[in-house]
């Protein structure tokens, strides 16, 4: 996993609430059976028409919009528990996603994948929003040792929680499945007192 | 103080709890099919990992299945690769799998109960976010990502942190015609699509008890649709029935053990919860959605919102703009192009049942096209054993093999731009069941009646 400390970019808004992993990446794309590729269609049927011409009006195709930051609305990340979204949100070059909730399993995956989600309040990401819609360039600093989203322009930083193991994983690169490898012994003894061995 | 019955189940799973809180959490069971497993396989083989308890894990092919001619090769190029590299790895790693072909195919949470592999007191994941649906049992179920299936694979275990408790208590009676799929989308309306995030929601009351273990598993599947990471009901004698001489579950002594545990999971009278709500059985009517999520789902006979609250305007705005709904309509005598009975919420026996039962001596309407997809090889086989299938051939609904299908789309089974479907599936997002599809979420009895009339009815009027 890609090492997560200080990111410094622009972002591009997406004003939109209850943003669904089927629409971050439509079921029809998740045949492949590796994790790379999914770039490619990110948010396709929102940025694509029927014949593969892009909309003009989508954010993601708004060349005013740049950066490493997605900024979404509400929920961001409900229903499938796909991890393919995770995966198409990075391989479109996002580290970050900024909304005021997330759902429970894409913010798992999302940290799984060094993908960072930063929950916000509904006034700030609002507040957001509007920025970046007025100036695009706007810098953000996404700071993870710090927990802070330092947004220069407004002089003002803004704190944002994460679990500590999660933290130390991100800042390091690590993950669960080394960990719990090296957990075997703790599972095998758990296994034979197991209350009601099925 | 007294425990929740998620208490009681998480407690006896804990492996260890390290600094910071986190517990090493046991998985009793791991279910997988070929779309969430591939990479999970590749990352335990970048790592030259073995998998760790290969006889806890089941796999089928669902997702992804055609549902028509399934003893013929896949003819879609990307989905049969998918399928034989499920094949492939479960070969290459013994575990078992119930593939196109094998009696025991299905959606995967439809066979789980089904063969007696989920058990009150389990914990179960699955690279899928319905396994909620396992949770009637009495199990803590609930869907991973593919990081975590590897993780499973690796120690049969996750690092996780406790979710908050919820109980959801119904009371009373249902009325004629209500449906546990009509409950729970009336939940879901009622607590909005983030509703239960950070929560594991316990279903109780006298509603829900009186449900068959068909109806919990609707229930239970729907979880998820408003953000919970999972639901469970307290094992009874229902769920003992329902499991009693199923290929899975334990038998003779071993049986007599099992139900004296299984009895003492429930949450105690002192137990509390962090959040709980309380819902009248009898206020509960037939339901429909009218939007993109599972929260925009209304009474049938009620009109679609004409406002909403400022913060969800513009989605409420673009989900009407893609339905092709106003605002303050009622949706009722709205045609009906597409009738979808199936997935994991609603392709069970009785749901197969309740459809027959209705179009009985009637036809569809000749407009709709109406196909019926079994959760499973052994429902359809069922279906077919009760003559259900020349019930239905006789009234214009095609059955189908088992499958996932129209539900999310993956296999040849979609749903046209612009048509509007009456599906019995869980989730209406945009494109969900092909690219600009329109879906509409209802029981299976108003999406038979639907479909013989040809748009949206009220279907009390008709019983
Ligand atoms: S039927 Fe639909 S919701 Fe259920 S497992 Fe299959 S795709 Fe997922």
């Amino acid at each position: 996993m890609e090492k997560f400390e200080i990111l410094r970019t622009s972002a591009v808004p997406l004003p939109i609430e209850n943003i669904d992993t089927d629409q971050i990446i439509p079921a029809r794309f998740l045949k492949a059976t590796s994790r790379e590729g999914f770039g490619e269609n990110l948010f396709r049927d929102w940025r694509y028409n029927g014949d593969g011409t892009p909309k003009a009006d989508f954010e993601l195709n708004n060349p005013r919009y740049q950066g490493q930051v997605l900024v979404a609305g509400k929920n961001f990340g409900c229903g499938s528990s796909r991890e393919h979204a995770a995966w198409a949100l990075s391989d479109a070059g996002f580290r970050t996603v900024i909304s005021s909730y997330f759902a429970d399993i894409f913010r798992g995956n999302a940290l799984n994948n060094g993908l960072l989600p930063v929950q916000v309040s509904d006034e700030v990401l609002e507040r957001l929003l509007v920025q970046i819609e007025q100036d695009p360039e706007t810098e953000l600093i996404v700071d993870l040792p710090a927990q802070q989203l330092h947004v220069p322009v407004w002089e003002k930083s803004i704190p944002f929680e994460i679990d500590p193991y999660k933290k130390e994983c991100l800042l390091n690169g690590y993950d669960d499945i080394d960990f719990l490898v090296s957990q075997k012994e703790a599972i095998e003894t758990y296994e034979t007192k197991r209350v009601w061995v099925y | 103080m007294g425990k929740t019955l998620f208490d009681k189940i998480w407690d006896a799973h804990v492996v260890r709890t390290i600094a910071g809180g986190q517990d090493v959490f046991y998985i009793d069971k791991h279910l997988i099919h070929e779309v969430t497993s591939p990479q999970a396989f590749e990352e335990l083989e970048k790592r030259n990992l073995p998998l760790f308890r290969k006889e806890q894990i089941v796999a089928t092919a669902d997702h992804n299945v055609p549902t028509k001619n399934q003893h013929l090769p896949i003819e879609e190029p990307l989905s049969r690769s998918q399928v034989d590299k499920l094949t492939e790895n479960c070969a290459k790693y013994g575990v078992e799998l119930y593939g196109l072909g094998h009696p025991y195919q299905g959606i995967v949470h439809v066979i789980g109960p089904e063969l007696g592999i989920t058990q009150p007191g389990m914990t179960i994941v699955c690279g899928d976010s319905h396994t909620s649906t396992h949770g009637a049992f009495g199990t803590i179920a609930f869907g991973i990502g593919t990081s975590q299936v590897a993780q499973v694979m690796a120690s049969q275990c996750l690092l996780l942190s406790r979710p908050k408790r919820m109980r959801i208590t119904v009371e009373g009676d249902l009325k004629p015609g209500v449906t546990a799929k009509d409950l729970i989308l009336y939940v879901i309306a009622a607590l909005g699509t983030g509703g239960a995030t950070g929560y594991f929601v316990e279903y109780a009351g006298s509603a829900i008890r009186s449900l068959s273990m068909e109806g919990r598993m609707t229930v239970c599947n729907m979880s998820i649709e408003m953000g919970a990471r999972g639901g469970m009901i307290a094992p009874d004698e229902t769920t003992f029935a329902y499991l009693k001489g199923r290929p899975f579950a334990p038998q003779g002594e071993r049986w007599e053990e099992a139900i004296a545990y299984w009895q003492t999971l429930y949450s105690d009278e002192d137990a509390t919860f962090e959040m709980e709500y309380t819902f009248n059985a009898a206020s509960i009517t037939p339901m429909i959605t009218y939007g993109t999520n599972p929260g925009m789902g209304i009474a049938l006979n009620a009109n679609v919102p004409s406002q909403v609250k400022a913060s969800e305007q513009v989605s409420f705005e673009k989900s009407l703009q893609y339905m092709g709904f106003q605002a303050g309509e009622s949706l009722l005598g709205k045609q009906v192009d597409y009738v979808f009975i199936g997935s994991c919420t609603n392709s069970r026996i009785e749901d197969i049942r309740m459809v027959a039962n209705y179009v009985q001596g009637k036809k569809k309407a000749s407009h709709v096209e109406a196909i019926i997809v079994p959760g499973s090889k052994q429902v359809e086989q069922q279906a077919i054993a009760e003559g259900l299938d020349k019930i239905l051939a006789e009234a214009g609904f095609e059955l189908r093999e088992p499958g996932c299908s129209a539900c999310l789309a993956m296999n040849e089974d979609k749903i046209p731009a612009g048509a509007y479907c009456v599906s019995t599936s869980n989730r209406n997002f945009e494109g969900r069941q092909g690219p600009g599809s329109r879906t509409l979420l209802a029981s299976p009895l108003v999406a038979a009646a639907s479909a013989v009339e040809g748009k949206i009815v009220d279907v009390t009027e008709y019983l």
